[in-house]
């Protein structure tokens, strides 16, 4: 069953257009990668699929309710449904770890204090970090910001988990914790995961279907074995990470 | 090139109304918000850590400037009211001064810079860390978390800290009046109240303090929702921040004073401090 849709979607900032026509199904239970060059529109989709941009033409639509014509009072509400990890964690820098996960607890529902300690407590204890919920986000690393985002955005016990660049600017053991808790919560919670990476490793090894964006549209759209032997020269260099004879030519004036 | 020229204007002049435009639609919600949700006890307990963000740390740089504006007054104003034999009225120019203009249009330009820079920056990097965004994902309107608060803090403190500076000034003025330039200290204020300060200069001062606050808390507002990228965004954000309060500070004033000298002349007619 598809979860989330787009049909024919376009957005241009400016001159530069960055989708164009994009349809794409992403169906429930399922793990969708989107890889692409650095700034080919991998975050606008995702960005599209929250509502936080709305395309210039076509239609996102959420569990067969289209969502592009919503007002930022209804897309609050559709918005529970999901949880979005931002690049860099996005965690309030004002508020503890704990008031961090604590927020969207405290924001939508009703539940008593000590309800709302043992979530927090449990989320944290899902991404392996029970022991910083005193902590600041100034006094995390990088890997352990991610992982409290990412237990801030399972507060909910959301239907789909967005992941923006999820290992981007991690060393790759922390990659890994990222890749894996990926895992863990779709096995354990069930959820909808689409991830947006341009890290080929993290993409083999968590997606169930990878889709490739390229020149504001979709280039592939598949498994991993059959994005590895894929034949198109866009996809091969982009998956082995060998620059073309265009992108060196201004290295070579 | 004039196609050229005319081109450019005509885009910038277009920025500007879209500006506008996006500003009065960010007006119009923080309003929404205030009026539909602004009173659930969830969004009042946000209101205290602003208050004291907003008003209690605001009160040295308010209390000094009011001080200091009264003293200057008193110390610029005496040589000429001597040289005329009427030093003893001094109490009704300088206390007129402080509580009708001076002291609410310099409290405001101080919150201004205080306040209306640290909320830009605050909401600046909040937007292009994608704190911002990561409260929409989470179904939080950034608006009514993050500028209601602000908006109601300013709104409800600029007239309590302006009060403030009036009486620091007042204060100011008198001492220097007073133990300075040896002013009898009854005449100072009898004439301070005899045809010069009475309640509606005063609520005029304070009247208008709220209208300077609630600019200042959206300009300032609206600022760090839409600063640009990286440090280079916030800063300019907060400079902009502060050029405009100041401006919308200096333009409301002007209506205000020409609102409040028309009604109080068809009230009580014209009333001079020499009467």
């Amino acid at each position: 069953m598809k979860l989330i849709e787009f049909r024919n979607v376009s957005k241009r900032f400016g001159r530069q257009v960055v989708l164009d026509r994009i349809s794409l199904q992403v169906n429930e239970g399922e793990s969708l990668v989107i890889i692409g060059a650095s700034g080919s529109g991998k975050s606008v989709m995702l960005k599209h699929m929250v509502g936080l941009l709305c395309p210039d033409s076509g239609e996102v639509s959420f569990d067969g309710h289209r969502i592009d014509q919503l007002s930022e009072r209804e897309l609050d509400e559709l918005r529970i449904n999901f949880g979005f990890l931002f690049q860099q964690g996005a965690l309030f820098d004002s508020m503890s770890v704990e008031e961090n996960v604590a927020f969207p607890l405290v924001e939508h529902t009703k539940k008593p204090p000590q309800e709302i300690s043992r979530l927090v407590d449990e989320k944290l204890r899902m991404v392996g970090l029970p022991h910083v919920r005193k902590k600041m986000p100034a006094e995390l690393s990088g890997g352990q910001r991610k992982r409290v985002a990412l237990a801030r955005a399972i507060a909910m016990s959301p239907r789909a988990i967005l992941y923006d660049e999820p290992t981007t600017g991690l060393d790759p053991i922390r990659s890994d914790v990222i890749n894996e808790l990926i895992l863990k919560l779709k096995h354990e919670l069930n959820v909808t995961s689409v991830v947006v990476t341009h890290d080929m490793h993290s993409a083999f090894k968590v997606a169930d279907r990878i889709v490739m964006l390229h020149e504001a549209h979709i280039i592939f759209d598949g498994t991993a074995d059959e994005l590895r032997s894929s034949d198109n020269p866009v996809i091969q260099r982009f998956v082995s990470g060998r620059a073309g004879d265009e992108e060196l030519a201004g290295l070579r004036e | 090139m004039p196609l050229s020229i005319a081109e450019r204007v005509g885009s910038r002049t277009l920025g500007i109304i879209e500006q506008f435009g996006e500003f009065f639609v960010f007006t119009a919600r923080t309003f929404r918000w205030l009026v539909s949700a602004g009173w659930m006890p969830k969004n009042l307990r946000l209101l205290l850590p602003q208050f004291y963000e907003i008003g209690v740390r605001s009160v040295p740089v308010v209390a000094v400037t009011g001080a200091f504006i009264g003293m200057v007054m008193a110390v610029e104003t005496y040589n000429q009211f001597a040289s005329i034999g009427q030093q003893n009225r001094l109490g009704s120019i300088i206390n007129l001064s402080v509580v009708k203009q001076i002291g609410p249009v310099l409290a405001a330009v101080m919150l201004a810079g205080r306040v209306g820079c640290a909320l830009a920056a605050e909401l600046g990097t909040m937007n292009v860390t994608e704190q911002l965004d990561a409260l929409r994902v989470m179904g939080s309107d950034p608006i009514r978390f993050l500028v209601v608060p602000r908006f109601v803090a300013c709104v409800l403190l600029t007239p309590v800290l302006t009060a403030y500076s009036d009486l620091l000034g007042i204060l100011g003025g008198w001492f220097i009046s007073v133990f300075v330039s040896n002013i009898p200290n009854h005449m100072y204020w009898y004439y301070s109240t005899h045809g010069g300060v009475d309640t509606w200069q005063i609520m005029e001062g304070i009247v208008k303090a709220f209208f300077f606050g609630g600019a200042i808390g959206l300009i300032s507002c609206f600022k760090g929702f839409n600063s640009g990228a990286g440090a280079s965004g916030v800063g300019r954000a907060c400079t902009e921040s502060f050029v405009n309060s100041f401006l919308a500070i200096i333009i409301l004033n002007f209506i205000f004073a020409q609102i409040s000298q028309d009604m109080y002349t068809a009230i009580y007619g014209i009333r001079s401090i020499f009467s």
